[in-house]
């Protein structure tokens, strides 16, 4: 419980583990639209923290993530860019790069989501590029935090997510189990 | 808090088979596998590089080329990748290959069919081909094997199955190439 505590509170930017409540959050992907995370119940969520619109690194990382939407899609899963970016960037950002996933801006006040998420750079007021696949319950089931220049991919996630819908499958497949002893019993 | 995945080489999640499009002896002691974009600038770099590697390593290296086309970002790598794939279909991959890589502003369609006439192919079957996206399926499965695979831009490249993240600038191509040929003939 104790080591809860300190991923609730995270300090000095550790990230939130696998296995702890996805804080929720309501962020801005749009001049008029805002995003709460608890909108995806039933449904896994990703979320890619990355330091700036525009940085080269950045710019790999989204576009790949552009390119992989039908795996994620696949499983049924949510992609959300976050940075510290306002709407604005974010938009440019997005028209520029023909990216048909939404970015959040992080924006006012400043990095809070990233803070209770621990993935916060204080010195540097940006955050960390920082991965986070959320299962449908809300809950955290893979996080990952890559060097600031390094582009992490996509297989983490990928492996997140599978090993997501195969826990899915095998309840499912608990649930007909449990069914259909049930409908033979009664037989 | 980067512990995990990056210490560890991103490894080859689909191994090299007769799917592949293979340049060198199968029993070779090193084999190089190449994630590449037609459009891509630095792929287009790295493609003289790696044929001088070639010359030099002759028969004891094996190189495979795979499509990872970042299409939202460069608008003809699909088609170009589909049109190397169709010439493969008339044994001619590699000349395609080779005649994209120099011509990688002129990849639309029309320049793609005067391509597919220079190697003198049936540009009817070309053509067709390239209209119903008969090879789209395997472009797309290069491209998944390389995000599963840990490919998170272009070029990527792969030694002996394990994720070359160093320099691929002639010299230390060539000396992780060669290294790589020591490691397999020492086990």
């Amino acid at each position: 419980m104790v080591e809860r505590t300190d991923n609730e509170n995270p300090n000095g930017g550790s990230a939130l583990k696998a296995e702890t409540t996805a804080p929720d959050f309501t962020l801005s992907s749009g001049a008029d639209e805002k995003v709460s995370l608890s909108d995806f119940r039933g449904r896994p969520v990703i979320l890619a923290f990355y330091p700036a619109d525009w940085s080269p690194v950045c710019g790999d990382q989204m576009a790949l993530y552009n390119e992989v939407l039908p795996e994620f899609k696949r499983f049924n899963a949510e992609l959300f860019g976050v940075s510290v970016d306002g709407v604005w960037c974010h938009r440019a950002y997005r028209e520029h790069r023909n990216l048909h996933f939404r970015l959040l801006s992080d924006f006012e006040p400043k990095g809070e989501v990233a803070r209770t998420y621990g993935v916060y750079r204080d010195g540097e007021g940006v955050t960390e590029r920082a991965l986070f696949v959320i299962d449908g319950e809300g809950r955290i089931a893979w996080s990952y935090v890559s060097p600031i220049e390094v582009n992490p991919g996509a297989d983490g996630i990928l492996n997140a997510l599978e090993s997501l819908s195969g826990k899915e499958v095998a309840n499912v497949d608990k649930r007909n189990k449990r069914e259909s002893q049930t409908k033979s019993a009664s037989l | 808090m980067s512990t995990n995945a990056t210490s560890a080489r991103a490894k080859l999640s689909l191994p090299v088979s007769e799917r592949d499009h293979i340049l060198g002896p199968e029993d070779a002691p090193v084999t190089l596998v190449e994630y590449g974009d037609f459009e891509c600038p630095y792929c287009g770099a790295a493609h003289l590089i790696v044929k001088e590697v070639q010359k030099v390593m002759s028969n004891s290296l094996r190189f495979v080329f795979r499509h990872f086309p970042l299409t939202q970002i460069h608008p003809h790598a699909e088609v170009a990748a589909e049109a190397a794939e169709s010439a493969g279909a008339q044994d001619r991959f590699w000349e395609m290959h080779d005649l994209l890589y120099a011509n990688q502003q002129l990849l639309d369609p029309a320049h793609l069919v005067g391509f597919a006439e220079e190697l003198s192919l049936d540009t009817v079957k070309f053509v067709r081909e390239l209209r119903d996206h008969v090879h789209h399926e395997h472009v797309r499965e290069d491209f998944t094997s390389g995000v599963r695979s840990g490919v998170n831009g272009t070029p990527a490249f792969f030694i002996n199955g394990f994720r070359y993240d160093g320099s691929w600038e002639f010299g230390p191509l060539l000396k992780a190439l060669e290294d790589g040929s020591v490691d397999a003939n020492a086990i």
